[in-house]
């Protein structure tokens, strides 16, 4: 599987995502700057968590706006395999991938802390290695992941099996006090109607190693190694 | 030269914490009388040209592509 890691200027998670790809796919993943044009030939395009150009106007709005984000949109709607995490999924939602929005956590605060989710699709290139409505640990990092849809996209999301996972607790348990930011149905990431397409606020990327905390994470990218290479 | 103001709010329907946050603190300061806050931004554009409709639909194009989000924003434009 090749893969590409694309930076903006103020994306803070992107080595993290390149040392997640490469300890998976055993490649090194080619890091794409945005003010590029050209995306080089690969079977997963990842856009990583950070604040890029400094979460000005929006989360994600000028990144959505930016030189490599025209190719990559194409290359998504021809069905390229694109994980976007945390200020990827903002970016995601920003150019139109994904549908719905991240607003400010409803507690207005920062949240950094572990947290469990439900994995709702188990169906997809991105999460056959987990069984359906497994809780796995993983962590999230944000002060603008409160995922938001009008009830007629929401009620499309759900009918269609977009959700991809919910915030639960450490039993798999849909409870309010484990929903971190306030999301509608307590959605943790989506997918597009073809599914080739994932945005989600926690990072995967960060327990993709037992050193650090766990590999639950780690599992997302062994789904896409099997089903991209 | 013109001069735009574009004002970018959240929907009715979307829940607005920070809005919340601000009527809390004014409550703080005794102000009872504020029942309800919504907050949102305000942008001023200095644009070439002096054609009224040619501004308002390029500032309209504008807040659609780039400055509200309208999955969760509304827009009003002021040409001044």
């Amino acid at each position: 599987m090749k893969s590409a890691v694309i930076v903006f200027p103020g994306s803070n998670c992107d080595r993290d995502m390149q040392v997640a790809l490469r300890e998976v796919t055993g490649k090194e993943p080619q890091m794409v700057w945005h003010g590029d044009s050209q995306m080089p030939n690969v079977d997963l395009i990842a856009i990583p968590g950070g604040f890029s150009y400094g979460d000005y106007l929006r989360c994600g709005a000028m990144a959505a706006n930016s030189p490599i984000m025209k190719e990559i949109v194409k290359q998504a709607n021809e069905g390229v395999a694109v994980l976007g995490v945390c200020n990827g999924f903002q970016v995601l939602t920003e150019c139109g991938l994904l549908p719905g929005a991240l607003m400010r956590n409803a507690s207005l605060r920062f949240v950094c802390k572990d947290v469990h989710l439900t994995v709702e699709n188990n169906t997809t290139a991105f999460t056959s290695n987990y069984q359906q409505n497994e809780p796995i640990l993983v962590s999230v990092a944000h002060g603008d992941g409160n995922f938001f849809a009008e009830p007629e996209t929401l009620n499309k999301i759900e009918g269609d099996g977009q959700v991809a996972f919910r915030y639960c607790n450490a039993d798999g348990e849909l409870v309010a006090r484990a929903n971190p930011n306030g999301s509608v149905n307590a959605i943790a990431g989506i997918f597009n109607e073809q599914r080739n397409v994932l945005g989600m606020m926690p990072h995967p990327e960060r327990h993709s190693d037992k050193a650090i905390g766990g590999t639950d994470g780690g599992r997302l990218f062994e789904s896409l190694m099997g089903a991209l290479s | 030269m013109m001069k735009a103001r574009v004002f970018v709010t959240l929907k009715p329907a979307v829940l607005d914490p920070q809005g919340k946050a601000i009527q809390n603190a004014l409550n703080g300061l005794g102000f009872d009388e504020a029942q309800s806050v919504r907050q949102g931004k305000v942008i001023d554009i200095e644009l070439s040209g002096d054609d009224n409709s040619a501004v308002q639909s390029s500032v309209t194009e504008m807040c659609e592509k780039l400055l509200a989000n309208t999955v969760i924003e509304d827009y009003r434009i002021e040409i001044l």
